[in-house]
């Protein structure tokens, strides 16, 4: 199973063969909300993968004492332990990021990506394995938003990295000569498309990197995301079911009589 | 052997219509030649390099995504002509010619070739690519020139829709001005009496059908005679201001985005002016027609399922349960 594979190997699936964003498809809602810059999405992904880290750490120590039934109140509970001391952080040494933020940094609690990683992964695997899978897929979350906030921020408002400062405050005042973003040449010339900062521009730019991240699996042989059946799912690999000759229907099944 | 002419076996059909995707393009074009003659009137040469724009980025837009995408070349269905047309009608005329092009991009290559191309688009290119202008460059498609003027920076004005919600307090037209077109608005929607020419013209040439646009303006009319308290001159000015008349005409009829079944066609029209009202009286945008026919769009294919025809001889399900009970 899983756990004869190299650690190299969890960190690396993380970031393109299963990105939670553009391959399993999790986290949409904190990915359209905080992508509208690249410096919100830089925080957002941050914070996430710390959250990721911890939780998938503790939720191994404790595979085998949290029981069955109750393992999703119990995930839930060591995850909101730790986004609660990740908020407090950000409140004190980043505040206006947490300004930006807004809600999203408590709604890390609920996150699709944490809870997926800590019911199909963590629950299952060592403590070193869950490690380094909650950061390799933190890394390939922060990398997907800071993707989808290039695109948007460069387009929509016609700055890159814009308010640098509300992050670097974290090594002092003005480091690297207050640098605070880059504004386009050409937006002296061009107004920027207001459209891509807003919600319609989020899911434009979400399809669009979801149909390149598709082509580019298409052309390693591997199945594209969002299309049903198990064997086109990207974590059929780790599946225990499938390993097992089962698939995801009996799963469902089960527990409907259970 | 009669008359030395060789009996022709072959499989149906057997009779052709004549009507091809270029001649009924054709057609769209022709009907909208007097509002785009209209609009040179009304608004000055630049009206041209507007429509120039648009068509010339729509059709090159087209022809680059299809090679892109190795599909075979459609250029020639003149498709691309329509909707850079209908897109260039849509835009305030002082628009910069940029934000045109952008525009004519959005509609051929992200509405359209993305999602197969022709006759495979889920909404109508020209409209989406009218609302990402209008969310994107709010200011400069919220410009508008006084008609006659000629002039792009001399006079701005006020839509009627904009007098009418009180945005504006500059003195209405008269409803002659409005028929007639002078009056501040996108530089094909302000002539009602060409667009209504148009609109007759491809009803008699049976390139649409006349209930869609029926459908859309008599809603409009019936809900703003009860909203207006039954005074028939604000009627008149709901129906002849904004784009209703070449939304209703030419935008709501688009083939691929609108329902085929005629009894459908009519929910739809009635779907698009109901939201064209509820936008006008009760949203803060003046103008509602181009949401509204989005919103429509998209319902398309619920319309068609929940409308779908009872095939002859079939019995409803709940009935046969109620016969089989019995």
């Amino acid at each position: 199973m899983a756990e004869k594979k190299s650690l190299g190997k969890e960190f690396t699936k993380g970031l393109i063969a299963e990105n939670p964003v553009f391959r399993l498809v999790l986290g949409t809602c904190p990915t359209l909300a905080t992508s509208t810059s690249v410096v919100n999405a830089l925080g957002m992904g941050i914070s996430a993968m710390i959250v990721l880290i911890c939780s998938n750490i503790v939720i191994s120590l404790l595979r085998k004492i949290i029981p069955d039934k109750v393992r999703i109140p119990a995930y839930i509970v060591v995850i909101a332990s730790f986004v609660t001391i990740v908020q407090m952080i950000v409140k004190a040494f980043v505040p206006a990021l947490d300004a930006a933020l807004g809600v999203f940094l408590p709604l890390i609690v609920v996150n699709c990506i944490i809870l997926g990683r800590a019911e199909a992964f963590a629950g299952k695997n060592s403590v070193v394995a869950s490690a380094v899978d909650g950061l390799g897929m933190g890394v390939g979350f922060t990398i997907a938003l800071c993707l989808m906030a290039s695109v948007r921020e460069v387009l929509g408002a016609g700055t890159f990295l814009a308010g640098a400062q509300n992050l670097l405050v974290l090594f002092g005042e003005n480091v690297l000569d207050g640098f605070n973003g880059f504004t386009l040449p050409w937006t002296e010339y061009l107004t920027p498309m207001t459209v891509f900062i807003l919600a319609p521009g989020g899911f434009l730019t979400f399809g669009l990197l979801m149909a390149c991240a598709n082509k580019l699996a298409e052309k390693k042989g591997k199945p594209k995301a969002g299309l049903g059946g198990c064997q086109a799912c990207p974590m059929a690999k780790n599946c225990a079911l499938l390993a097992e000759g089962k698939e995801c229907k009996e799963e469902k099944k089960e527990g409907e009589t259970a | 052997m009669v008359d030395g002419k060789k009996l022709v076996v072959s499989a149906s059909p057997h009779l052709r219509t004549k009507d091809t995707t270029q001649r009924i393009m054709l057609d769209v074009i022709i009907a909208l030649i007097p509002a785009l003659i209209a609009a040179i009137v009304l608004f000055g040469p630049r009206v041209l390099a507007v429509t120039a724009t648009t068509v010339i980025s729509a059709v090159l837009s087209e022809f680059v995504a299809r090679k892109v995408m190795k599909r075979h070349n459609t250029i020639q269905d003149l498709s691309a002509v329509v909707t850079g047309l209908i897109l260039a009608f849509n835009l305030p005329v002082s628009i910069p010619l940029w934000m045109a092009a952008i525009g004519s991009f959005f509609a051929i290559v992200v509405v359209k070739q993305m999602f197969g191309g022709i006759g495979q688009n889920f909404a109508n290119p020209a409209i989406v690519a009218r609302i990402v202008l209008l969310l994107s460059f709010g200011q400069a498609m919220g410009n508008w020139t006084a008609p006659l003027s000629w002039k792009t920076d001399a006079v701005s004005t006020a839509t009627p829709l904009a007098i009418i919600g009180g945005e504006s307090t500059e003195a209405l037209p008269s409803l002659l001005d409005m028929f007639l077109g002078i009056r501040g608005g996108c530089l094909g929607e302000t002539c009602s009496l060409a667009l209504i020419v148009g609109g007759i013209y491809l009803m008699a040439r049976k390139v649409i059908s006349y209930k869609i646009p029926v459908a859309f303006i008599g809603t409009v009319a019936v809900i703003m005679l009860i909203a207006g308290k039954f005074d028939l001159e604000f009627v008149a000015y709901e129906l002849m201001g904004g784009g209703l008349l070449l939304g209703a005409f030419f935008m709501a009829t688009d083939y691929s985005t609108s329902p085929i079944k005629s009894n459908a066609k009519i929910v739809f029209g009635v779907g698009c002016g109901l939201l064209t009202c509820v936008i006008r009286l009760f949203a803060s945008l003046p103008e509602g027609v181009s949401f509204a026919i989005l919103i429509m769009n998209l319902l398309v294919p619920h319309i068609e399922t929940i409308m779908a025809p009872k095939p002859f001889g079939t019995v409803k399900e709940k009935k046969a349960k109620e016969g089989e009970a019995k």
